[in-house]
């Protein structure tokens, strides 16, 4: 019901919505919940486990019974609670959690069976019989389980993460965290303030209290108008702070435009990690509940909420309501509500000398016993002294004090501190350093002490960043009452009475769960579902630890609370994770040649971050294979070009470069000719190969190192430590010069042919003979020239600065393709690889030696190099070891596939008889059949052997006769032509 | 977590990896045991209290650091680039 003249809703803007299929209208500013309640709607879903009917229970984001589906189609979000989804034009949403429509929900069974469902049913029920487990109980109980439904499909909005930094992050727009903020700002510290909800001021938009004699809402204008005067303050409204972590950083989520109709580039939600060099957390408290016989029902709710649908939403949440309290402050809810001219049925105070607020009917020293209404509110029943009666109402508000939000105080690990005398949770000091509680978080219940220790949070924030602490602010006059109050917990009778509403977990479930054992709250909590549910126990926690700790003698304290964790509030997956898809989680490195390729056709292969030509696909070819036999044939009968630039390119230069090559590769390099070329291979200190690659000469004290594509970054790092920290005694300099420079692979008969037509000055084979390198003049550019071969052919790498990549490489494709060859890809430099038997990481994959590989004989004798000790350790030098060979068909049709496992021909191929596996293979057109490389026990001795090559997963079993891991042109006569 | 980086100043946990604790620069010279290049390589402490753990400041300048680190506390109370922590033993 609507009540005129109260709200801060804007009734010039009406806003249309639906809710399960029916229009419903209310205003800017509305929440789902207080428009709903405005139309009389009590009944907003079901329970998780009973299927009760459930109305809406509090006014904030701890809202433990209203989730709701919120949106449309693929958009569409699960357990949105209706007390946080302000209302838009257009806006969908639906209940949650039943079959049938909301008021006739068929799993409401459940409630009838509910003395057959208590606490463990599921652990002592479905034990038996075993065969029941998974074709029966799992999908049943799988059906039932779970809030809400997802759409299974990518969401269609992108979210947004961001990052800031302050001087003080005020947490809460109350009347502590505006003192706060305003405190901070003016003694010249940088501030954000963080408010949940859509408008700074806290419980003072939902209280009608004065400040300075006028109402509080003037105030809190002037505190924002004041606020931003200081230049210092950034304000995030909608914005939740949801975990505290180490050093001053705290996660929050914004909800940017969860509040608007959906639009193409504006994100749903921000996550943001805030770094603050100080904090002041003034989250306020959540209203405790009272644990009363059958206290669920559709109009039951915290008086404090009753209190902020009125004066913050213009709402009456009942016409009839009654109030059920023990202490002084749920009174402010009759005041109110008579105020608006809402009628109030009665007061009902557990305290016998309670005291009326004004002109209501107050029934002291009195319990709430029984609740009737099926879908809603009807009647309740109270006791008073022995008497009961009974009082028709269709509201009842509930208040058994508050709780302080000390969550974000303990997410480091701390404990919250019983406070015996007023009978509630405080946060340790100190538990999160830097951050400062403040208000009602910190339990200070009035409005004055809030203001104050708002101030006091402000200036002790200041003095810790070392600024001037000047007085502050003016305090207003406020309300400085203490509330005074009564401890209620519980209250016995016949019914069952609720604790966690989202979780139907009622106070005989925790007796119950005491009475087998489960005395530890974290235990209970497991065995009863307690505070597990989407509210995180805001509601029910406090509660039933008390009624735990009376359950089993002991006291709250020593009882102890469940482990506060991040996130304070839910949040949605997408704004964690947001960026964190696609190409947000894997960035594209592209070549300089990449267009070029694209426009020859070529499809990308991803090796690493980076994308690198497949294949080029000529006319009349049908398959990957066709084309790749083709380069392959094209680079041994002519010339081929291929992009190489994603090979790590480390510049090493000074006195001691030579020195430091010596340490890090397993040979010589000191040794090395200027204008010289030298495989090298680097191990890691446990002796087993790291990567390997060619290292080039360029000038007496300088040196360009090529890695392997994968291990660009790992041997960057390595080299780095080495030169810092193992080898600081020598002395140079190492750079990444990979960008820099785009290289290509020119390789074939027919290379030096081509290469003269873009050289300044021609080349010879005498003059540039194989391993040479130097500088060259490429069309008038500085370029660099390198004489090595990865395909066994006479081939160069030509490098230029990464400006010039992209017009190289299309003239030497061109020029190629004159000379009968042209551009090839990666399937074909693979295949032209394992010809020669060269490895990659496909080989050198982190678990082999040098010795696995036929390569112990670089291991220097004469010098000191990582890896040197470890490699001599008799374990590694096993002639048993999986040691690499090649393999070859019998039979020339035979498939060898990579991964696949080596058995003898006689052996079961199982786990035990394993022999070895299959690294690399490949289809040698040269050939005529498939070749491979792999590890194989003893390898190098079985050469001539047959054995067997088993793919479990592929079904393939192949004879294969083990060969030397060189295939083609053996003596390596080609390379030097 | 915030690391101080001396050539930097004080950055993100986000741009550094950790390669574990800074025994690594405690390489044994050219001939030691096998018992001691074992040690060196294989043998941690897991200690729950402060560490000196090597950074690579991967994401920024390329640094390797010291950072003493409590691992109880999670606090960092300091780091030095690992070639002056070479000079300094």
């Amino acid at each position: 019901m609507r009540v005129e003249g109260r709200g801060l809703v804007d009734r010039t803007r009406p806003v249309r919505f639906r809710f399960n299929g029916q229009d419903v209208a209310g205003f800017a500013g509305d929440t789902i919940a207080s428009a709903l309640l405005a139309k009389g709607v009590r009944l907003m879903g079901r329970s998780f486990k009973y299927h009760r009917p459930r109305g809406v229970m509090t006014a904030g984001a701890e809202d433990p019974n209203t989730l709701m589906q919120v949106g449309r189609g693929d958009a569409m979000i699960p357990n949105t609670r209706a007390t946080v989804q302000e209302i838009f034009d257009g806006l969908v949403a639906q209940s949650q959690n039943h079959l049938g429509p909301l008021d006739r929900d068929l799993m409401a069974i459940n409630d009838l069976l509910w003395p057959f469902l208590a606490t463990g049913f599921y652990y002592k029920t479905f034990m038996w019989p075993r065969s029941f487990w998974e074709k029966l109980y799992e999908p049943v109980i799988r059906r039932a389980a779970g809030l809400g439904r997802m759409t299974r499909a990518p969401e269609p909005q992108h979210h947004e993460k961001a990052f800031a930094f302050c001087d003080v992050l005020v947490i809460g727009g109350g009347p502590a965290g505006l003192m706060a903020a305003l405190t901070a700002a003016q003694g010249g510290a940088d501030v954000i303030v963080v408010e949940e909800t859509a408008a700074f001021g806290g419980r003072l938009l939902s209280d009608s209290q004065k400040i300075d004699g006028a109402d509080a809402s003037f105030w809190v204008e002037d505190m924002l108008k004041a606020l931003d005067a200081t230049g210092r303050v950034r304000r995030m409204a909608r914005t939740t702070v949801t975990g505290a972590y180490d050093d001053g950083s705290y996660g929050a989520l914004e909800r940017v435009a969860r509040h608007l109709p959906p639009a193409p580039d504006l994100p749903p939600e921000c996550f943001w990690r805030i770094r603050a060099r100080q904090a002041v957390l003034a989250a306020g408290a959540h209203e405790r509940p009272i644990a009363f016989p059958m206290n669920d029902r559709p109009g039951i709710m915290l008086a404090g909420a009753v209190r902020s649908y009125l004066n913050r939403y213009g709402v009456a949440a009942g016409r009839n309501v009654t109030v059920f309290a023990t202490h002084d402050d749920a009174h402010r809810t009759a005041v109110d509500l008579l105020a608006a001219g809402v009628k109030v049925a009665a007061v009902i105070d557990s305290r016998a000398d309670a005291q009326p607020q004004g002109d209501y009917r107050l029934i002291a020293g009195a319990q709430v016993i029984g609740t009737k209404g099926r879908q809603g509110l009807r009647e309740i029943s109270y006791r008073a002294g022995s008497r009961t009666s009974t009082l028709i109402t269709d509201c009842l508000a509930v208040s058994g004090g508050w709780n302080p939000a000390v969550h974000l105080t303990c997410h480091l690990g701390g404990r919250p501190v019983w406070d015996e005398g007023r009978q509630m949770f405080l946060p340790a000091p100190g538990a999160v350093p830097g951050l400062t509680a403040a208000g009602a978080c910190n339990g200070a219940m009035s409005t004055a002490a809030c203001l104050r220790e708002g101030r006091e949070a402000g200036r002790a924030a200041l003095k810790a960043l070392g600024l001037r602490t000047p007085r502050g602010p003016a305090l207003p006059q406020a309300d400085d009452a203490d509330p005074r109050g009564q401890t209620l917990w519980v209250v016995p009778g016949r019914g069952r009475a609720w604790l966690d509403f989202a979780n139907d977990v009622t106070t005989k479930d925790v007796t119950q769960a005491a009475a087998e054992g489960f005395r530890s709250v974290e235990h209970m909590k497991r065995y009863t579902t307690q505070g597990m549910a989407p509210d995180q126990g805001k509601n029910s926690n406090i509660v039933a630890l008390a009624l735990l700790a009376d359950a089993t003698g002991r006291a709250i304290p020593e009882t102890g609370t469940t482990t506060y964790r991040p996130p304070y509030a839910p949040l949605t997956m997408g704004a964690l994770g947001a960026f964190g898809q696609g190409h947000g989680f894997a960035p594209e490195r592209l070549m300089t040649s990449h267009a070029a390729s694209l426009a020859r056709g070529a499809p990308m292969i991803e090796a690493g971050l980076w994308y690198r030509p497949s294949y080029f696909p000529a006319p009349g070819e049908t398959t990957w294979q066709d084309a790749c036999d083709r380069e392959v044939r094209m680079v041994r009968g002519a010339v081929g070009v291929i992009d190489v630039s994603t090979l790590g390119k480390i510049d090493i230069q000074g006195p001691d470069a030579g020195a430091f090559l010596d340490f890090v590769y397993t040979n010589s390099f000191s040794t090395l000719p200027v204008g010289r070329v030298r495989y090298g291979l680097m191990l890691r200190e446990d002796g087993h190969v790291m990567d390997d690659g060619t290292t080039a000469r360029l000038g007496a004290h300088h040196y360009v190192m090529t890695t392997t594509t994968a291990a660009a970054g790992q041997v960057m790092a390595h080299l780095d430590l080495v030169a810092q920290g193992l080898r600081p005694d020598l002395d140079l300099r190492l750079i990444s010069a990979t960008e820099a420079w785009a290289q290509f692979s020119v390789a074939g008969p027919r290379a030096r042919d081509l290469l003269n037509g873009v050289l300044d000055r021609p080349i010879d084979d005498a003059g540039f003979p194989f391993m040479a390198c130097g500088s060259v003049g490429v069309h008038g550019i500085a370029g660099r020239l390198f004489r090595i071969s990865f395909s066994g052919e006479q081939a160069y790498e030509i490098a230029v600065p990464a400006r010039y990549g992209d017009a190289l490489y299309r003239d030497l494709v061109a020029r190629a393709e004159t000379l009968g060859g042209g551009a090839y890809g990666l399937e074909a430099l693979n295949v032209l690889r394992i010809e020669k038997g060269f490895i990659t990481h496909a080989e050198i994959h982190g678990r082999v030696t040098a010795h696995d590989i036929g390569m112990g004989r670089m291991l220097s004798e004469k010098k000191e190099f990582i890896g040197k000790a470890a490699a001599a350790r008799p374990g590694l030098l096993e002639p048993g070891r999986e040691r690499l060979v090649g393999l070859r068909p019998v039979a020339p049709a035979g498939v060898l596939t990579a991964g696949a496992r080596l058995f003898l021909p006689d052996d079961p191929h199982d786990r035990v008889h394993d022999q070895g596996y299959v690294t690399s293979v490949g289809h040698s057109p040269m050939l005529g059949h498939m070749i491979g490389m792999g590890f194989l026990r003893h390898g190098p001795e079985r050469i001539g052997q047959q054995i067997v090559l088993v793919d479990h997963l592929r079904a393939i079993r192949t004879l294969v006769e083990v060969v030397s891991p060189v295939f083609f042109d053996p003596e390596g006569g080609r390379a030097r032509g | 977590m915030q690391i101080p980086c001396p050539m930097c100043g004080l950055r993100d946990s986000r741009e550094f990896t950790c390669k574990g604790d800074a025994v690594t620069l405690d390489r044994p010279a050219d001939g030691a045991a096998p018992e001691v290049w074992h040690a060196y390589i294989h043998l941690r402490d897991n200690p729950a209290g402060p560490t000196r753990e090597l950074w690579y400041h991967g994401g920024g300048c390329g640094a390797w650091l010291v950072v003493a680190r409590n691992t109880v506390t999670h606090a960092v109370s300091g780091a030095t680039l690992a070639s002056e922590a070479h000079h300094a033993r």
